[in-house]
């Protein structure tokens, strides 16, 4: 057998004589793996260029905030990774069923006996070059997920991963069936029936729940966020661009499930202040008997069993200052070009 | 008795079983509440007068309720003035609709008082009882009772919060049908306007299905009851 590769089984102890009425090749079987090669280099090649270059920027969930573009460079890296070695395989089967196709005259017999049983080469490439891929799947994907603070994926009560932003909005996410509302802290408290935000921000997403489990899907923005009750579950995105996007829960929560959805808007910072300001006066007739705000929102804590108004959770209300710096929110993002206060995140 | 006969028999019984659990299964899915037209109740273009009740117990006595004690909405027919326990109501496309709901059942303050404010209505506000309001505060609701049901279309951001009644009350109504005109009461009347051709979901925000989880399931989700669409129709 050749010591250059394990695909020329034929040529070497162990390899099959012809079959009845067959001759074998002179000068021996042609470096099979050397053609597979450069074919498989360049399909490969090609369709990794295609891809990037030609798919790849439209690939979903797009490109609005900082975790959607993560999610599509992720998917990207991924199918230039994966493409390459689907193609060795389809390109390795199809040159076998052509050139040791069974009607072809000179076809050796099928291979087997000490060939076939062990290749060292063989082996060893195969194990190395899977481990590598596998073990670099692994650091990219957990490098991707740290770096851009949790890549907008839900961190829990206590996030690990946070943004080092200088300005931060925080936005309640309430799922109850079916409907999402949105409140807003840093304004006063409002509570509102769609979720508007503005552009070049980050933002800390607390998403609950007040009955069952939901989950929380900003599908253009890139993030997805568990919504169980009496839990705040965290994630955080950076928005980049204006424009509208869809949010559905992504969790069978009951007979609607499928009518649970809504469109949020990210706006340029100057619009959502007027948005956020305006709204905040229009609801100012209800925010005076929601409940405080804390970072759950129990039916209990709202008052559902008899005590008006008055937050019974054992929580604190909501304090900017306590969870996201010296700054409260609302003045960060207003005064976002000005600001130099460093938030800390976290409960 | 032979094998072909065995081998019949067996094949027999089991093409009953699965015509048993075909029929079984469609009843269950085909079942659906009537629908009440407002589609010819007005000249087109003329406003449409939409009256609805909200039971407490919706009762047997009409409609054939499968559940006589779930909490229930019913739609009046516009020619018969009967109450028809439904929750299905076609509307015109892009015409004025006058909203009348006699909500008949208790209350309580509402789970996410959120849901206490009118919006989605022409102004944006409602009447009580013949007087406007925005915003109902679910812990100290005019007669002290709280919310009983809400009416939300989601799709459209229609909310508005219908206020309970005492059960104390002697003429407090304890199953449905209920009559307006001799039991106990509130009048919540609003408008809206119609959108293009759709069919929008509504439903109730304080989870009124008694004894299921968080209040919700049974009444809560089912056609019939407090989930329904308004099917608006060109």
């Amino acid at each position: 057998m050749s010591e250059d590769t394990g695909f020329q089984p034929q040529s070497g102890a162990g390899a099959q004589p012809p079959g009845p009425g067959r001759t074998p090749p002179a000068g021996g079987q042609p470096h099979h793996f050397r053609r597979m090669i450069p074919i498989w280099l360049a399909l490969a090649l090609a369709c990794d260029l295609i891809w990037w270059f030609v798919v790849g920027p439209h690939v979903p969930p797009g490109d609005m905030s900082t975790s959607a573009v993560g999610a599509q460079f992720d998917f990207n890296v991924l199918f230039l990774a994966a493409a390459p070695v689907v193609l060795a395989v389809w390109v390795y089967l199809a040159y076998a069923v052509w050139t040791w196709r069974a009607s072809r005259a000179d076809a050796p017999e099928p291979v087997g006996g000490p060939a076939a049983r062990s290749n060292f080469k063989v082996q060893f490439w195969w194990i190395a070059i899977t481990t590598v891929v596998v073990l670099a799947a692994f650091v990219f994907g957990t490098v991707e997920l740290i770096v851009p603070a949790g890549a907008g994926g839900a961190e829990g009560p206590n996030p690990i991963w946070k943004p080092t932003a200088k300005h931060m909005l925080v936005v309640q996410v309430i799922a109850q069936q079916w409907k999402f509302t949105y409140r807003y802290p840093s304004y006063g408290g409002m509570q509102t029936n769609t979720l508007v935000l503005p552009n070049n921000t980050w933002i800390a997403f607390h998403v609950t729940s007040l009955d069952v489990i939901h989950s929380f899907w900003a599908y253009q923005i890139g993030v997805k966020v568990d919504a169980n009750p009496q839990l705040d579950d965290v994630a955080y995105t950076k928005t980049r661009q204006t424009g509208t996007f869809t949010v559905r829960c992504s969790e069978l929560c009951g007979i609607w499930h499928g009518a649970m959805f809504d469109y949020g808007k990210v706006l340029s910072k100057s619009a959502f202040d007027h948005w956020a300001t305006t709204t905040e006066k229009k609801q100012a007739v209800n925010t005076k008997y929601l409940p405080p705000f804390a970072w759950t929102y129990s039916p209990t804590a709202n008052g559902a069993t008899g005590a008006t108004g008055v937050n019974t959770s054992g929580q604190s209300p909501f304090s900017p200052e306590q969870h996201y710096g010296a700054t409260p929110a609302r003045k960060l993002v207003r005064s976002s070009l000005t600001s130099t206060a460093t938030p800390t995140t976290g409960t | 008795m032979s094998r072909s006969w065995r081998i019949a028999i067996v094949l027999g019984l089991f093409a009953c079983a699965v015509v048993l659990v075909v029929f079984t299964a469609m009843a269950y899915i085909a079942t659906s509440p009537p629908t009440v037209s407002y589609l010819d109740s007005q000249p087109p273009g003329a406003t449409v007068h939409l009256v609805m009740q909200t039971d407490g117990v919706v009762g047997s006595a009409t409609g054939g309720a499968a559940h006589p004690t779930w909490v229930s909405y019913r739609i009046r027919t516009p020619k018969t003035h009967a109450w028809t326990h439904t929750t299905l109501v076609y509307l015109p496309a892009h015409s004025r609709i006058d909203v009348t709901i006699y909500q008949f059942d208790s209350g309580s303050p509402l789970r996410n008082q959120h849901f206490g404010m009118v919006t989605g209505t022409i102004g944006n506000d409602a009447k009580l009882n013949g007087k406007t309001f925005k915003v109902l505060n679910s812990y100290d609701t005019p007669n002290g009772q709280g919310v009983g049901h809400t009416f939300t279309v989601p799709s459209l951001g229609i909310n508005v919060p219908l206020e309970g009644n005492d059960t104390s009350k002697k003429t407090f109504c304890t199953y449905g049908p209920c009559d307006p005109a001799t039991q106990l009461h509130t009048k919540t009347t609003f408008a809206f306007t119609t959108p293009g051709v759709g069919n929008y979901r509504f439903q109730c925000f304080i989870p009124c299905g008694g004894g299921r989880y968080a209040g919700n399931g049974g009444a809560m989700q089912t056609l019939g009851y407090m989930g329904g669409f308004l099917e608006v129709r060109a």
